[in-house]
């Protein structure tokens, strides 16, 4: 063998087993899941099931599961949670992003420590309020629970794309004659919409994947997709475990595809933090 | 640069209110409801003396030394896990990801599928009777299930360990790819033309390169298992538990009086991630320091 060209095959093919490794640790999870929700039964050591069966996704779609209330919960928090979280993060993140003041630091220090503090740590000694207040187990008091993680990470996903952001642009329309509404809506907000979009998409994300906060506010009253799965695995339904969890992940990866087209392939979910 | 403004500080406290009083609420509120019922004092409860027994009771019990010895053991793991492969993967990836949609996509798969479902795969994946323990039967390596390693609900943490390297490796990695593709070729193809080997160019170049962005990111990823819950529910021991789970199963007790055992908890675990949040905060100051003198 050529004693140069040598190390640079060795390379390559080092490069090909780590993109090969890369596409079989992320999709290996998703067999046993795929596998067990298409099973009637399989027992060990089969490789395969003994008995395909489509009672699992037969059982999710009939009312008795209780998939359809746990996925309505589910969305109707996860919108809310949105819904609140992007006019007061939208703002927010102007401010940090693009202007010096005093008190800066600690307004960040604040916004940043939530997304470190075990959001169920801080919850667990809110939740007597909760309880006194009436939403304790009450949709509105997860919606509550779940803003101190979703909240501080569309703030900082909007203080990232309000810092490559240039207000200049909005200064110009003002003296070209634009009214404040017409500078808003002509220049600010196409400028920023597609980080608002995808800050929005990874709130409603956090929101959707949340279970301890959930478990611990709803207090096994509300019941999301989460909490649902959770039985299953706790009663050892493994079929019905895989069908839950497909459903329940399938919306995370839209939102992965949707924001991947947003952001042009830059990389999503970044900006602020992994925070989900 | 014009565009940063340094302005008085109406107008920036005006768009930071609505916000800012939302988490300070919740956040700030939640520690000192937690720091109040930590001392003994729930009224609700009847209980209205304070104390600081639970915090003795918390720090000097067995299974809360058993509990954090858990949990920073699956956090160091797991991290130098995460930004070993995570640095391992951004080097391969640097020349790819421009090209290959695809993999871009898959790679970043793991960054939004819901811990929970992460760990219920796991263990369809590792436990003795699973899909890994079925495979290494047939190919004659174990002769039952038994044989295979406990890698679920044993306790090391191992199952646990592997999900949150799995959720958070492209972290690091999307981390280090954005600083390889900002900083260019440029210092590397200097480096070569200096006669620097492909290693030499690793080590010295692209690594150091990537340290101001990547050794913050390392501290939030600890942070984050620091914090795990569903994934040690699902994959975990019932003792020793991890943290946050122990706060949450002395919560739910049976016994109410324990509350405070619990909230005393959750404040020593609030107050080693703000820890982690002041050496995040310090880290990434000290970097741009450096970098901009």
């Amino acid at each position: 063998m050529d004693e140069w060209r040598a190390p640079r095959d060795r390379i390559r093919a080092m490069h090909t087993v780590v993109i090969a490794g890369i596409v079989i640790a992320v999709l290996l999870p998703a067999i046993p899941l795929v596998i067990w929700s298409l099973s009637g039964g399989w027992w060990f050591p089969r490789l395969l099931p003994e008995q395909w069966s489509l009672r699992s996704w037969r059982y999710l779609a009939s009312p008795a599961s209780r998939v359809a209330e746990a996925t309505r919960n589910s969305v109707i928090i996860a919108l809310a949670t949105t819904a609140v979280s992007v006019p007061l993060g939208v703002p927010a993140g102007r401010a940090l992003g693009l202007y010096r003041f005093r008190g800066k630091r600690f307004a960040e220090a604040l916004v940043f420590a939530p997304l470190i503090v075990p959001a169920l740590a801080v919850i667990m000694g809110v939740q007597v309020v909760l309880i006194r207040a009436g939403i304790s187990a009450t949709l509105g008091g997860v919606v509550v629970a779940h803003l101190l993680p979703a909240l501080p990470y569309m703030v900082m996903v909007m203080r990232a794309v309000f810092s490559a952001y240039d207000p200049e642009y909005e200064q110009q329309a003002r003296s070209l004659g634009a009214s404040r509404w017409e500078t808003l809506l002509h220049v600010t907000v196409p400028a920023v919409l597609p980080g608002v979009v995808t800050g929005a998409l990874f709130v409603f994300l956090i929101s959707w994947s949340q279970y301890a906060l959930t478990l611990l506010v709803g207090g096994g009253r509300i019941i999301t997709l989460p909490v649902l799965l959770f039985a299953f695995v706790t009663a050892g339904d493994h079929a019905m475990t895989g069908a839950v969890s497909l459903l329940f992940l399938a919306p995370a990866l839209l939102i992965l595809v949707v924001s991947a087209r947003m952001l042009g392939g830059r990389s999503a979910g970044v900006s602020g933090l992994e925070g989900v | 640069m014009t565009s940063r403004h340094s302005v008085a500080s109406a107008r920036p406290a005006l768009l930071l209110a609505p916000a800012l009083l939302v988490i300070g609420v919740l956040f700030a509120g939640g520690i000192m409801l937690a720091l109040v019922q930590s001392l003994g004092y729930l009224p609700a409860l009847g209980m209205r003396t304070l104390s600081g027994d639970a915090f003795i009771a918390v720090l000097t019990s067995r299974g809360f030394l058993r509990s954090l010895g858990l949990t920073l053991w699956v956090a160091s793991v797991s991290t130098v896990l995460t930004v070993l492969f995570g640095l391992i993967t951004a080097l391969v990836l640097r020349r790819r990801l421009r090209n290959s949609r695809l993999i871009r996509f898959l790679y970043q798969i793991p960054l939004t599928v819901p811990h929970l479902v992460v760990a219920v795969a796991a263990a369809m994946l590792l436990s003795q009777s699973g899909l890994l323990s079925r495979l290494l039967f047939h190919g004659g390596l174990i002769p039952a299930p038994a044989a295979f390693p406990e890698l679920v609900h044993d306790s090391a943490g191992v199952a646990i360990i592997l999900v949150y390297a799995w959720k958070q490796i492209p972290f690091v990695g999307l981390v280090a790819l954005a600083v390889f593709q900002s900083v260019g070729d440029d210092y590397e193809s200097v480096a070569r033309s200096l006669g620097a080997s492909r290693v030499q160019r690793i080590r010295h170049v692209l690594i150091p390169l990537s340290l101001p962005a990547v050794v913050p990111a390392t501290i939030i990823v600890f942070a984050f298992v620091f914090g795990a819950f569903e994934t040690p529910l699902v994959l975990g021991t019932r003792f020793p538990s991890m943290l946050s789970v122990l706060a949450y199963r002395l919560y739910t007790d049976s016994d109410l009086t324990r509350r405070p055992e619990a909230m005393a908890l959750n404040l020593v675990i609030a107050l080693i991630a703000l820890v982690l949040v002041a050496l995040y905060r310090g880290a990434t100051r000290v970097f741009s320091e450096r970098r901009d003198g």
